[in-house]
């Protein structure tokens, strides 16, 4: 078996507060294999952004680095200098955001931006870096790249914006692009376009992906395997079609049931949704126990006061309930 | 025959935008020709991308924008461009929730005062009876008496949302616009609200216009939609003709364009993807605005923009080629 080009062990963040310091994420692990997409799933809060900006060395005050190891290809990255990470970012792990708008540069050309990206990581020159950002902008089907190159982020639409940026998180030919959130500021019809593309132009050049998304169905369609995240932690990881077959945390299964589905009204008529009941807990007041107990259908003693282990399933998947089985 | 509780007659909302000194004006036409009803105790999806003039819509509805030309009738009120509503009256029969609950609340006022001013503005004089119908209110959307003292900022955002649906409900109106009332949530906490806006539909006999891009909840919640596109209706129809038998190669796209991990590629809809993004409203595509994205598109889409036509009872598309099948 190859060793897998990125492996999360034991990842902590923390996050430090009035005096305390809170563990935004634990215990969190996860592995993505060479060309593989890997999808990261959660609410607001439960930590996935941030568990996307410490594979990419990005945490900044008052969220640190509290243990765990992330190893890239063989290498651990977790407390590179400055310097090395700069040098790794862009070149071996790019990221791509949530709002392009806020992540490019207002005020340079994009053709400049994805230029730029050649010069420092391959030391090319400026004319041959412009020539490359054109061919660049193709790839992501820009149209008209010999115009577009000049343009400024704010000529562009959102969607032309966002395939700036992944023209920029691909140019270098990274080993892993981290997707947070991509499509979540876009309509829908370009949420589908922008989706393929990443999808079709990561399967060509063997780019492994790790989508960051709130959306269950979004990056089970897209990705091989699934890791859902609540509060803080994984709470199952599983095969993408085995996640929706045979969801195993009653959290995932509660994702599932709660949301409305096109095409279920007219299979089954209009059932009342089942709803997860209770709030998502603050990080100043995770419960003790599985955090999960307090909104769970399944909830016993030993929920209220014992994290669970993992438990695996099939496929190398995993989850986290004393009550599963 | 019901008699609608709002009708829109080819409804147009312009606006003039730029100015004379730099580049000239332009007419931008954010709603452009809308005919539509809704009935009593009725829920019309109201379904479209980001600037196709759902919410321009929906502020037409609610006589906060005056009509360019063509009228719109609510309950008993006939607004046009020259006769403009009468505000106490519109607050009683139209009311909204809005999409971010955490920007739509006032800060600085308790729950009781959100929910007490607008009865005693409406003539409630007698204190008890406005403490009585606030508890009351707050019960239904499933809030406890206690939460009547406390600010926004001690809930949560779906407990948030339940006071916006109680502020829109407490004059007892007949019709709510719903502008994307859950997608600011967080997810599991979107079924919560969806089941307590059935409930009270049924409850209180409420008529909705459920605006949202999300085609699961549209499809769950309405009795017809109709799909939107730059300041157009493209298509409308029952909920089932629309996700079923849809027409326009528009609503074919947004249905498409969702991703289904129970169903992959079965629907026949799922390969009508649209391609490039929606065009400005300000220098619309000429003929049927949707043809530069359009996979069917011919010569006649550029020249010639097609009307709504009716395809089955009750069901319009406006496509040249609705009954081409595919």
């Amino acid at each position: 078996m190859t060793p897998p080009l990125l492996k999360v062990e034991d990842l902590r963040i923390a996050l430090a507060g009035d005096g305390v310091t809170y563990n935004a994420v634990e215990g969190v692990s996860f592995e993505i294999g060479r060309g593989e997409a890997f999808g990261l799933v959660g609410e607001s809060g439960c930590g996935k952004s941030i568990t996307a900006l410490s594979v990419m060395g990005l945490l900044r005050r008052p969220l640190s680095l509290g243990g765990g190891r992330i190893v890239l290809d063989g290498q651990e990255i977790q407390d590179v200098p400055a310097a090395e990470m700069r040098r790794l970012r862009g070149k071996r792990i790019a990221m791509i955001f949530q709002e392009p708008m806020t992540a490019l540069n207002p005020l340079s050309p994009v053709g400049r931006q994805i230029a730029e990206m050649f010069v420092l990581h391959q030391g090319a020159g400026w004319s041959e870096a412009m020539d490359r950002a054109e061919d660049a902008l193709r790839q992501v089907r820009v149209p008209s790249p010999e115009r577009r190159i000049r343009d400024y982020p704010h000529q562009l639409s959102g969607g032309m914006r966002q395939r700036v940026m992944i023209a920029i998180a691909l140019a270098c030919g990274p080993d892993l692009l981290v997707a947070d959130e991509p499509t979540t500021a876009l309509d829908v019809t370009v949420q589908a376009e922008i989706i393929d593309l990443i999808a079709e132009l990561c399967a060509a050049k063997g780019t492994a992906v790790l989508m960051i998304s709130h959306d269950l169905g979004l990056v089970a369609n897209m990705c091989k395997r699934v890791a859902v995240m609540y509060a803080g932690r994984i709470v199952e990881s599983q095969v993408a079609d085995a996640i929706f077959a045979r969801p195993s945390h009653p959290y995932t299964q509660g994702l599932i049931d709660s949301l409305p589905r096109l095409g279920e009204r007219s299979r089954r008529g209009r059932q009342r949704l089942r709803e997860i009941t209770g709030v998502v807990p603050s990080i100043q007041a995770y419960p003790a126990g599985c955090r999960f107990n307090p909104r769970c259908p399944a909830v016993t003693d030993i929920c209220r006061t014992n994290v669970p282990e993992a438990t695996s399933l099939p496929a190398d998947g995993l989850v986290r309930c004393h009550h599963h089985g | 025959m019901v008699k609608p509780l709002l009708v829109l007659d080819d409804l147009a909302v312009h606006f003039k935008v730029g100015s004379m000194l730099a580049g000239g004006v332009k007419t931008l036409k954010a709603v452009d020709g809308v005919t539509l009803d809704v009935k009593p105790g009725e829920c019309l999806g109201l379904v479209g991308e980001s600037g196709c003039g759902k919410s321009t819509l929906a502020l037409a509805i609610m006589g906060l924008l005056l009509p360019t030309h063509g009228r719109i009738h609510v309950g008993g009120q006939r607004i046009s461009g020259d006769t403009p509503p009468d505000r106490m009256e519109m607050a009683r029969t139209v009311q909204m929730v809005f999409q971010d609950p955490y920007a739509s609340l006032n800060p600085r006022q308790t729950v009781r005062r959100t929910l007490a001013d607008p009865l005693r503005l409406h003539g409630v004089k007698d204190k008890a009876e406005v403490e009585s119908r606030v508890i009351d209110m707050m019960a239904k959307v499933g809030l406890r008496p206690e939460h009547a003292d406390r600010y926004p900022h001690e809930f949560s955002g779906g407990q948030r949302q339940r006071i916006g649906i109680a502020r829109a409900l407490i004059l007892k109106p007949r019709l709510v616009i719903c502008d994307e009332p859950v997608s600011a949530l967080d997810v599991s906490i979107r079924a919560q609200i969806i089941n307590l806006l059935l409930e009270l539909k049924d409850e209180m006999d409420l008529a909705y216009i459920m605006i949202s891009h999300d085609l699961g909840v549209v499809e769950h919640v309405s009795d017809r939609v109709a799909v939107m596109y730059l300041g157009r209706i493209v298509e409308q129809g029952g909920w089932q003709e629309i996700f079923e038998n849809p027409r326009h190669p528009y609503t074919r796209a947004l249905i498409a364009a969702i991703p289904d991990p129970f169903h992959r590629a079965a629907a026949s809809v799922a390969r009508a993807k649209a391609k490039g993004e929606i065009p400005s409203a300000l220098n619309p595509p000429p003929g049927c605005h949707f043809n530069p994205r359009c996979p069917l598109k011919a010569d006649l889409c550029t020249v010639e923009a097609p009307v709504l036509e009716g395809v089955a009872p009750g069901h319009l598309a406006a496509c040249h080629f609705r009954d081409r099948i595919i």
